[in-house]
């Protein structure tokens, strides 16, 4: 082991050796890979990564370094990197800042020089597992028993919620450009800042909510939506957010969710969701959209998916099939995974991928003029 | 959406022969839309004038015509086939022309036949400067400003708007032909003049300078559901200025961020959509401005292209076999990812390994031209590499090239004060060495001497290369530095100069050792290559197609395999005199070899670093290494494939010069080479062993020699008697090849050609020249019993001119059966002599009677496809299966060969076959703009090559005149003559033959003067020499630049008058009239443009031409 060298141990006691990258120390979390060849900054500050360790399959990374306009929130919240060949020169007119330095001084713990393709086809063959990495001090002080132990005892991402850690603390507004259609209210379960830049694009003036906010919450700004956005964890520990989700629907106010926000109305209909073995982290997934049979290249992050019937329209289970029939909108064509929810009977849908694409192609923006299509559509019921 | 059912049989027009700018891209794309088509159940026509592709094989498709690309010559075929639909998107830019030329011409209504793949308003919507200008801004994007000219003078006016440096873009024409930078008016005036000529439409295009800004490509598909997919994505390493064929470019792009990415992306999408390219593959080119980010659309091709092949070698998408499915009708997510087998193709391949492209140039052959890269492409191959980085796969792609002097080198200090300033201000012109320049820039930093970060601010500024890329370069020369520096050759030292792609042989010279010490030391460490698989998803899923290529990473990904393996080695980059020819045949071993149909049931294994190629698709072989052609990675490869079962063989011989010159060091490391062995192969070249072949077969040779030195060469020159020619042994294309008259020549030669030591590595050879034999090739099979003869192409040029150069006819036209038949005992007897076991080409000079023996090869020659097509016969397949053990007999049990007999003598009723060279002379400028001179001689320049068949030779060469220049031969207007003195008598029968035929005969006053002392009435025109006193009558340059003369006869004449007929010629070359450097060619063309009064051409597949063959074979 090299002075500045770095470990990463998997909890199947599989170890890469390589170097120190970023922080120095330790960092536990789920080893996951994204496939995007472009967009690490968007990757890193996804909060939907939280808890994770993110490798990497491209082996260059850091070259374009990083700028204030790309950040998808405040901060970086990866628990961990792992790259092949971390950047020593940045080099992109934006770039305001070196990668390796936004990682140190975010106290990241990462890894570089290590055989990441060898790592991912692990990670698909055995599935997302626990892992940690260990560099400086964290290395002097135990043994690689020790530290696999550290590994092994660390907790699950099936059950975990961060919810709480990613969530907003206080309200706040993204008010719509130019003429104002109607306004959102945007739970943030761990929302990327493309999300409501979207809306807002599209005049609307999109409120953001804490993720405990209650119906009344929601229904005391009025809102011609709700929206329940992206965020990390386990779908299955969000049931106070599945309770007001249903609320929303008994409401008939219109809905629209992305990734956690999807899993979440699949779960407020009835169905269950379920831990994919490696899960879908990239930007290069075909999704079909079944209406028309068109293929959209699109962003995904997630690790866990709904379990619905794809097919013909279905009565959502829920209380005797009180929301009506439900239909899947989109799959997967890679795997045949449910990527969106739609309602036959009550304005909402939902996608398991990430319209908004920070990164990723722009293919499925046009959900967000469904969204505001919705709104039309639904105020000028309520008006005849 | 399911395939179409209106369609069910399909015309896909080829791209013609290999020229600069349209190589074997169009075989290998062509081919895999055969393959599709006759997969999909549709009758399939091909027309392709190429006989050196594996898309004319007769397997490929049901009728297969090896014709002209002419628009009245495919008339006579669509009217003769009927086909439903017309696919030209895989035929690069001729084919598309070719498309174009049927619609103007109405034939596409007159016979009800659909374009598919692209529309013509598509085509033009893209190929139009303006339409394409209007079709950028209405996908929301900006081009560069521009103004579109048809005159000079629109050229000038648009000068003051716009300001120089200019660029100028002829519309319609191919690999940039014609385009360059034109820094002021005189520039302006010779580059856009050069422009309107090349471009059929006469329209160039001036726009503003984006000289230095950063370049992309994307490649696209779109289908009939309208679903798009970015396949990949490339960026040039060399910056906006020179031409995206002869930059350096790497996948995926290394500096964008996504923001920028997903922009070019959208774009690119709005571009297809709104061009209208509804079923099918694009590329689109865009220059970013390096500091503000200013996006501008250059260009997009609505066809498959060069970067389409790189594209998908690159990313395991095959775009041309998906671009032929989506045609017909299918979308995208109907259509199976073949590399997972389980994905569909609707998705975007993720990398994670890079992916590095470097051109392969040709300038040796040209020395007068100009090396400056432009906008016009000049490079003549192309090799790929990868590599889990950039540096990895930047040092693989450079010793791929296999070009000394390419790669990075550390010989010597590196340069310091002056000397590092000269450079710096050298590396801002672009060339084929500029790469090398910053690397040695970059020592001086590397080493400590400068600051890094000075260094590389500088050679931004001076080049233009993304500083990204300039520190990658910087690290290599860091970590040559370490291994320097280092006390021992430690695991991890040696590890990492590895994986940032330093070769042994850099290894060694960096440490003063040999190389074999560095193999050694690296594998006694393990530090050895593992191998992963480009699977198109970054590993996502799992991928059942080995496609592998090496790394210094730590898990291999080589699956075990039970069925023994024969490895076959590729040829590498193209070049001149080592092209498509080569991979024809490797293409053959690897499907021949796992048929066990044909008695052998191996996994091939196929080694190639040459993405334009049939070889490197991923389903010829069983497995493909994407592996550069050197001793260390070829041992790799072999070691890996050991590892993973038994190895039953290594074929060196098909592939060419390249992995023969490999031959002896893997047959001393243990590698099973079969077939021929290497040793008989070295004999064959060593003038002294072959010359007692001959001698115990009683064949006369013409006196020769070697020497190593001058005086030694002298003397044998002496003895033998002049002319000679000369060269250095181990060539092929004819590489420092010349003939020389006398000893003040001679002395010239061998001081140019020897090393400063003063004597030569080999040996030079000395053969005494037989300047007025015919030459005489001939490529046969055999097996160490029985000799196959697979030909007898008799030469149309007279010996002297390279046999890749010479237009040559099968079966012969002027040889007797008995003369034949002597050809075919001299072949068996050298063969059995050499030891051959598999495919032997020999050379032979018939003068007066007596058949002389220039050279043996014993391997796989340029001529074998031609062979093949002309006689109905598989060589390369009957060699490969020759070379795994198999008699002729047994080949002929099997119906590979033909039951009795073979190819010495033809049916009375064959037609002829005439095969004509491709010359790229008009691709190559001097420095002072003029064209480089365009006479043949003993030194291969051709690019490619085309076939003429028909009954007769006249027809059959009027045919190789139309397939090689688009024109063909003039059949009325003026005949431009002047040669040589001991040529005059020679000229005047044809020239009478014109007269008659109503040409008019234009003449310079010494041949003016023999021909109207014989009665043939001629112009007097002046020669540019004799235009010095002031008349202002017209030189014979000012007729030939004002297009008043329609064909042009020069034979290269003394000293004296060398620079009148160099600018004759250059002329010519310029404004593409047909030119006759040779009387002998000059005698058929006359003969040509009499035939061509017999009305049009007629057309026969090479699959009648194989039934008419059976039976009457002699």
């Amino acid at each position: 082991m090299t002075r500045d060298g770095a470990l990463l141990i998997l909890e199947d006691g599989t170890v890469f050796r390589g170097d120190a990258y970023g922080a120095r120390g330790t960092t536990l979390g789920e080893v996951v890979f994204t496939t995007g060849m472009t967009g690490y900054q968007e990757t890193l500050t996804d909060p939907s990564y939280t808890g994770q360790i993110v490798v990497q399959t491209a082996p260059h990374i850091g070259n374009t370094g990083t700028n204030a306009e790309d950040m998808e929130s405040s901060r970086i919240w990866a628990a961990g990197y792992v790259v092949r060949d971390a950047a020593r020169r940045t080099s992109n007119w934006r770039s305001e800042k070196p990668l390796v330095d936004a990682l140190t001084d975010a106290g990241i713990v990462g890894i570089a020089g290590i055989d990441t393709r060898a790592l991912t086809r692990r990670l698909r063959e055995s599935g997302a597992m626990r892992g940690g990495i260990f560099s400086g001090p964290a290395l002097d002080q135990a043994d690689e028993a020790a530290l696999l132990e550290q590994v092994r005892t660390a907790p699950t991402m099936e059950g975990a919620s961060f919810v709480d850690e990613v969530t907003t603390r206080e309200a706040y507004i993204i008010p719509a450009e130019g003429e104002k259609i109607g306004t959102v209210a945007a739970l943030d379960l761990g929302i990327k800042s493309a999300t409501p830049r979207h809306m807002a694009a599209r005049g609307l003036d999109v409120h953001v909510l804490p993720a405990a906010s209650g119906i009344e919450d929601i229904l005391a700004i009025s809102p011609d939506a709700v929206f329940f956005s992206n965020g990390p964890g386990d779908p299955a520990t969000a049931d106070e957010q599945v309770e007001v989700l249903r609320e929303v629907l008994r409401r008939g106010l219109p809905f629209f969710g992305i990734c956690f926000g999807n899993q979440l109305l699949g779960r407020a209909l009835g169905f269950g969701t379920y831990k994919l073995k490696y899960g879908h982290r990239g930007i290069n997934q075909p999704v079909q959209r079944l209406a028309t049979g068109q293929v959209e290249i699109t962003s995904h992050n997630h690790g866990f998916a709904v379990d619905a019937p794809i097919g013909e329209a279905v009565t959502a289970p829920h209380n005797d099939g009180e929301f009506g029939r439900v239909r899947v909108s989109h799959v997967c064509l890679n795997d045949d995974v449910v990527e969106g929810l739609h309602l036959e009977d009550r304005p909402a849908f939902s996608v398991q991928y990430h319209p908004e694409s920070a990164s990723g192609p722009h293919d499925a923006n046009y959900l967000f003029d469904a969204l505001v299509d919705m709104i039309r559509t639904h105020r000028a019921g309520k008006d005849s | 959406m399911p395939r179409r059912t209106d369609i069910s049989s399909v015309l896909v027009i080829g791209s013609g022969p290999i020229v600069i700018g349209q190589a074997a891209e169009f075989d290998y794309s062509g081919a895999q839309a055969c393959r599709v088509l006759k997969e999909e159940g549709l009758r399939v026509i091909l027309v392709n004038s190429n006989p050196a592709t594996i898309m004319t094989d007769p397997e490929m498709a049901d009728a297969t015509y090896v014709e002209p690309i002419d628009p009245d010559v495919i008339r006579t075929i669509i009217a003769k086939e009927r086909p439903d639909a017309i696919l030209p998107t895989l035929g690069g830019q001729t084919a598309l022309n070719a498309a174009i030329a049927l619609g103007e011409r109405g034939i596409l209504k007159e016979f009800g036949c659909e374009l598919i793949g692209a529309s013509i308003p598509a085509i033009e919507k893209a190929e139009d400067r303006q339409q394409f200008k209007d079709v950028v801004e209405r996908a929301g994007a900006e081009s560069a400003r521009s103004r579109i000219c048809n005159s000079m003078q629109e050229c000038l006016d648009a000068a003051d708007e716009l300001g120089y440096p200019m660029v100028v873009r002829p519309s319609f024409t191919m690999g940039g032909l014609g385009s360059g930078m034109a820094y002021d008016e005189e520039d302006l005036r010779r580059i856009a003049g050069d422009g309107l000529h090349y471009s059929p439409t006469t329209e160039v295009l001036l726009e503003e300078s984006i000289l230095g800004w950063k370049e992309y490509e994307l490649e696209l598909m779109r289908d009939r559901n309208d679903n798009c997919v970015v396949v990949c994505s490339i960026e040039n390493v060399d910056p906006v200025g020179v031409h995206t064929g002869d930059s350096i470019t790497v996948a995926p792009a290394m500096t964008l961020t996504d923001v920028e990415m997903q922009k070019i992306r959208d774009i690119g999408i709005a571009i297809i959509r709104e061009v209208g390219v509804d079923t099918g593959g694009c590329n689109v080119q865009f220059a970013i401005h390096p500091t503000t980010g200013r996006i501008v659309v250059i260009e997009m091709n609505p066809r498959v292209s060069r970067s389409s092949a790189l594209a998908s070698k690159a990313t395991g998408f095959p775009i041309a076999k998906i671009a032929t499915r989506v045609a017909l009708g299918y979308t995208l997510d109907e259509i199976r990812n073949d590399i997972t087998g389980t994905t569909p193709a609707s998705f975007e391949p993720a990398l994670d390994y890079i992916v590095v492209k470097v051109p392969r140039f040709a300038f040796e052959k040209f020395p007068a031209a100009d090396p400056t890269l432009t906008t016009t492409m000049k490079s003549v191959g192309e090799a790929m590499a990868l590599g889990r980085s950039f540096t990895e796969a930047l040092g693989k792609a450079l010793r791929s090239i296999d070009v000394k002097g390419a790669g990075f080198h550390w010989r010597g200090d590196a340069p310091t004060g002056e000397e590092l300033d000269a450079l710096i201000e050298q590396a801002a012109t672009p060339t084929d060495r500029r790469h090398v320049q910053v690397q040695q820039i970059l020592r001086a930093a590397a080493c400590g001497d400068r600051g890094a970060d000075e260094l590389i601010d500088r050679l931004y500024e001076s080049t233009g290369i993304d500083p990204w890329f300039l520190d990658q370069i910087l690290l290599v020369n860091e970590v040559a530095a370490e291994l320097r520096d280092a006390a021992v050759l430690d695991e991890p030292l040696l590890r990492r100069a590895k994986r940032h792609g330093l070769s042994d042989e850099q290894v060694a010279e960096i440490r003063g050792i040999n190389d074999d010490v560095v193999f050694g030391v690296r594998k006694a460490l393990g530090v050895v290559p593992v191998f992963k698989t480009v699977d198109t998803c970054a590993a996502e899923f799992e991928s059942r197609t080995p496609y592998y290529y090496s790394c210094f990473d730590e898990e291999t990904e080589v699956e075990p395999r039970e069925k023994p393996a024969v490895l076959i080695l590729g040829s590498g980059p193209n070049r001149i005199g080592q092209g498509i020819e080569f991979d024809y045949s490797c293409v053959h071993a690897a499907i021949a070899l796992r048929n066990p149909e044909l008695g052998y049931d191996y996994e091939t294994v196929m080694i190639n670093c040459n993405p334009e190629t049939v070889s490197t698709d991923y389903d010829i072989a069983d497995r493909l290494y994407f592996e550069p052609l050197t001793f260390e990675d070829v041992l790799g490869v072999y070691e890996a494939e050991k590892a993973a079962g038994p190895v039953a063989g290594v074929i060196v011989q098909l592939g060419g010069q390249t992995p023969l010159s490999l031959a002896r060091r893997l047959e001393e490391a243990g590698l099973p080479i079969i077939g021929t062995s290497p040793h008989a192969i070295d004999m064959a070249e060593d003038r002294g062993h072959f010359g007692s072949v001959l001698q115990d077969a009683d064949l006369p040779a013409p006196p020769y020699g070697t020497a190593y030195q001058l005086d030694g060469a002298l003397e044998v020159a002496n003895t033998v008697g002049y002319p000679v020619l000369v060269r250095p042994s181990y060539v092929l294309g004819g590489r420092g090849m010349e003939i020389v008259y006398d000893d003040e020549q001679l002395r010239s030669y061998v001081q140019r050609n020897l090393p400063e030591s003063g004597r030569a590595d080999a040996p030079i050879l000395i053969d005494r020249f037989l300047d007025t034999a015919i030459e005489i090739d001939v490529d046969a099979l055999f097996d160490g019993e029985e000799l196959f003869m697979g030909g007898v192409m008799e030469h149309i040029e007279e010996a002297g001119i390279h046999s890749g150069d010479s237009a040559c006819t099968l079966p012969p036209i002027s040889l007797s059966d008995a003369q034949c038949e002597r050809i075919r005992e001299s072949t068996e007897a050298i063969a059995r002599g050499v030891g051959v076991r598999g495919l032997i080409n020999i050379q032979f000079a018939m003068t007066q009677d007596i058949l002389y023996v220039i050279e043996a090869n014993p391997r796989a020659s340029r001529t074998v496809p031609f062979v093949a097509k002309a006689t109905g016969v598989p060589l390369s397949r009957a060699a490969a299966l020759i070379m795994a053990g198999s008699s002729i007999q047994d080949l002929r049990e099997r119906g590979v060969l033909p039951a009795e007999g073979d190819n010495t003598l033809m049916p009375l009723t064959q037609p002829i076959a005439v095969k004509e060279a491709v010359l790229p002379f008009k691709r190559f400028r001097t420095a002072s703009g003029r064209s480089v001179d365009s006479i043949l001689g003993p030194e291969m320049r051709s690019t490619g090559e085309v076939m003429g068949m028909d009954r007769t030779f006249p027809r059959a060469f009027a045919k190789g005149q139309l397939a090689i220049a688009g024109k063909g031969l003039p059949t009325s207007g003026t005949v431009f003559i002047s040669v040589a003195d001991s040529e005059k008598r020679a000229i005047v029968f044809p020239a009478k033959r014109l007269l008659d035929l109503g040409f008019e005969i234009v003449a310079t006053a010494g041949t003016a003067g023999i021909l109207r002392r014989n009665g043939v009435d001629c112009t007097l025109t002046r020669k540019k020499s004799e235009a010095a006193d002031g008349s202002s009558e017209p030189t014979i340059i000012d007729l030939i630049d004002t297009g008043k003369i329609d064909m042009v006869v020069n034979t290269p004449t003394g000293s004296s008058a060398r620079a009148d007929g160099y600018a004759i010629r250059a002329s010519t070359t310029s404004i593409d009239v047909p030119i006759m450097t040779t009387i002998s060619e000059f005698s058929a063309a006359v003969q040509a443009i009499e035939s061509l009064a017999d009305g049009p051409f007629d057309v026969m597949s090479l699959q009648e031409h194989q039934r008419d063959l059976e039976g009457v074979r002699r």
